[in-house]
């Protein structure tokens, strides 16, 4: 969990730590507010059948894209899981490309043609989403490698949770990012349940990230994933050091999903008063509290609230409204002509 | 004009892409110091350095998901997995993330790399060092697949595979390593997608690929020697792209087709063009089409086993004679 050290200094006198400062933390809080209000209202047009196939929510776990999100700078690049919503739209893609996505219409992001588990943009810097467990930690080695090679600054950020770190694509990625030094940065949102079982169950060790860090001669780290603030500082420190040449970092986030695994699971299997808890140390409600002890007027969160829920109001509005894609591109961009041709 | 290996013709294919273009990078297990474990990529180390010839753990997922990566951001990455039987270890890379990233991103994300392989059987080290996997690639909508037969195809198939925008499997078939052939000098590059009439003929067709391609032209002389039967042999060269027209263009003037396959029978790639050939050429038929193949069993080991179950030129002129009827 956060030390001492991701709280402190802070003005004397205050014990707050002011080093963040306003714009960014305005920024933190827009970010976590507009998550938590496109994903709470895709679960709700799931619930009027308007959201089709499957879907992954993040509720609960905004702090961690938007730390990181807000931490990166234009090139940066990342890899998401099937569980990318947030990552996705913590890098600015609009709401009603996502949206659009999950509702598989023409103005999704994919054209309805990857769906849910597979957002990508990469003008947003947004490389996928992937839906096989582990797959992105060697892709995000690679994009990191073409960085060394060519001498660019872009760091690569890899997303996942407590689940991949007992997949072999795991340890193959961080055996080979630490070998070859890469700017990538492994970061395990730690929600306590690889889909319906506790990973404690079914771990050999309690921080199934962390506690395997030093076998691949890294950090040990382990924070507070439902505080913006912690991740941001945590975040940071990583890309410094990638951007320095000085190799990978491992991130273990805990934190916590509201919702079940996918749109199916009611999470039954969580022990009574699990989830209350963790609602009490709710990511969006930790951020509110810390606006105000800054000083941020009720009035100023207001406006914040209010021009989030107009975006995602409109996004629905436009996304109910936009057509279904046209059977025409059922078969383009299988191959890079454009076409899915592979014969004469 | 030189006489060279099939080895060192991928050397030199490999050499001229990446003289040719600095973001051609590679990457493999025992490639770099070591020069591969077929010594088909000494000297590129010596010549490249030790940024663009990059030895890596023993970690084919890592391998094929970091030349993805790259090749996503802007390198153009050859891969090499030593044996393809080991594609198994790493199928996701193969099945799931290069061929499926263009499409499921609506035309985003783009994946030029190239798989180097050695495939194919031969060198007695049975089940799991042996196979033909081409049918494993060929199944899946998004990814080239190229077996050269030659030297010459060697270095011309994978400059075009090294300049294509998909990702290209690249079988090297191990029993052809040692090899010789004509090769001219300076630049060479080929096209995917094109199979090649290596022996024109008039009484049936024979398309083989890789190293039967050579056992269906050794069978070609003695089935003309010996018995008066004129064959035609097209090395396919590339199963996707696949060049139907030729195969088509053959039989339409043989009237025959056969087909010789290292890979265990089901589902092989002759299966697909015994397929095509029905649905679009039934009627230039005049016989039922013949697919020689390995058994579907898994490969032995000892040579005497090994030797009895891929196709040879004693199987294949027997075949074409009994199913001729001469």
């Amino acid at each position: 969990m956060s030390t001492a050290s991701d709280r402190a200094p802070g003005a004397a006198g205050s014990g707050l730590n002011d080093d963040i400062g306003e714009d960014k933390r305005l920024a933190l809080y827009r970010s976590q507010v507009r998550l938590r209000d496109a994903e709470q209202r895709a679960f709700d047009l799931f619930l009027q059948n308007l959201v089709k196939g499957t879907s992954h929510l993040s509720l609960g776990q905004e702090a961690i894209a938007a730390g990181f999100a807000e931490a990166m700078v234009k090139g940066d690049l990342s890899f998401c899981t099937y569980r990318g919503h947030a990552h996705t739209l913590a890098r600015g893609v609009p709401v009603e490309k996502v949206l659009g996505e999950l509702m598989q219409r023409d103005n999704g992001l994919m054209r309805g043609k990857g769906g849910s588990m597979h957002l990508t943009s990469e003008e947003h810097g947004v490389m996928g989403s992937y839906a096989i467990i582990g797959a992105h930690l060697p892709i995000a080695c690679g994009a990191a490698w073409r960085a060394q090679y060519k001498g660019d600054k872009d760091v690569s950020v890899c997303f996942f949770g407590d689940g991949t770190t007992n997949i072999g694509a795991f340890h193959e990625a961080l055996n080979f990012a630490a070998v070859w030094k890469l700017p990538v940065i492994f970061v395990c949102e730690n929600n306590l349940y690889m889909e319906y079982t506790p990973i404690k169950d079914v771990t050999a060790v309690e921080h199934p990230a962390a506690d395997r860090a030093s076998a691949y001669g890294l950090e040990r780290i382990v924070i507070d994933g439902n505080d913006a603030d912690v991740v941001y500082r945590t975040a940071q420190k990583a890309f410094a050091k990638a951007r320095a040449g000085e190799g990978p970092s491992l991130i273990e986030c805990m934190t916590y999903r509201h919702s079940g695994h996918s749109r199916a699971d009611p999470a039954k299997y969580r022990p009574e008063g699990e989830l209350e808890k963790w609602k009490e140390r709710d990511p969006v409600k930790i951020y509110r509290e810390r606006l105000k002890q800054f000083g941020v007027s009720d009035d100023k969160i207001a406006e914040i609230d209010a021009s989030v829920r107009k975006e995602v109001d409109d996004a629905t509005e436009a996304c109910k409204a936009a057509p279904m894609p046209p059977l025409d591109i059922l078969t383009t961009d299988v191959y890079a002509d454009g076409g899915w041709a592979w014969r004469n | 004009m030189a006489e060279i290996t099939y080895r060192d013709a991928v050397i030199r294919g490999i050499a001229q892409e990446m003289a040719r273009d600095n973001d051609v990078v590679f990457l493999g297990e025992d490639v770099a110091k070591a020069g591969g474990v077929f010594k088909a990529t000494v000297g590129l180390y010596e010549q490249f350095g030790p940024l663009r010839v990059r030895d890596t753990p023993i970690s084919e997922q890592a391998i094929l998901g970091a030349a993805m990566g790259a090749a996503m951001t802007g390198l153009k990455p050859i891969a090499e997995i030593m044996f393809s039987d080991f594609f198994a270890v790493c199928f996701d890379y193969i099945a799931n993330e290069f061929p499926k990233a263009r499409y499921m991103s609506n035309g985003q994300t783009k994946c030029p790399l190239v798989v180097r392989t050695g495939n194919g059987a031969g060198s007695r080290f049975g089940a799991q060092h042996s196979q033909s996997v081409e049918n494993w690639c060929m199944m899946i909508p998004g990814l080239k697949v190229v077996a050269p037969s030659t030297p010459l195809d060697v270095i011309g198939l994978l400059a075009a595979a090294v300049r294509d925008p998909d990702p290209v499997i690249f079988l090297e078939h191990k029993s052809l390593y040692a090899t010789k052939g004509e090769v001219p000098d300076g630049e060479i590059l080929d096209t995917l997608g094109t199979a090649k009439i290596v022996r024109p003929g008039k009484d049936c067709t024979i398309i083989a690929l890789a190293l039967m391609v050579s056992r269906a032209l050794a069978a070609a002389e003695t089935l003309h020697d010996e018995h008066g039967i004129d064959c035609e042999v097209i090395d396919v060269r590339s199963l996707v792209p696949l060049d139907t027209q030729t195969i088509l263009a053959s039989v339409a003037k043989t009237n025959r087709l056969f087909t010789v396959e290292e890979n265990p029978r089901l589902c092989g790639w002759g299966a697909e063009i015994v397929s095509i050939v029905a649905d679009e050429a039934f009627y230039d038929l005049d016989g039922p089409p013949v697919r020689i193949t390995t058994p579907h069993i898994p490969l032995p080991a000892a040579d005497i086993l090994e030797d009895i179950v891929l196709p040879t030129p004693g199987r294949i002129v027997d075949t074409v004679r009994r199913s001729l009827g001469s």
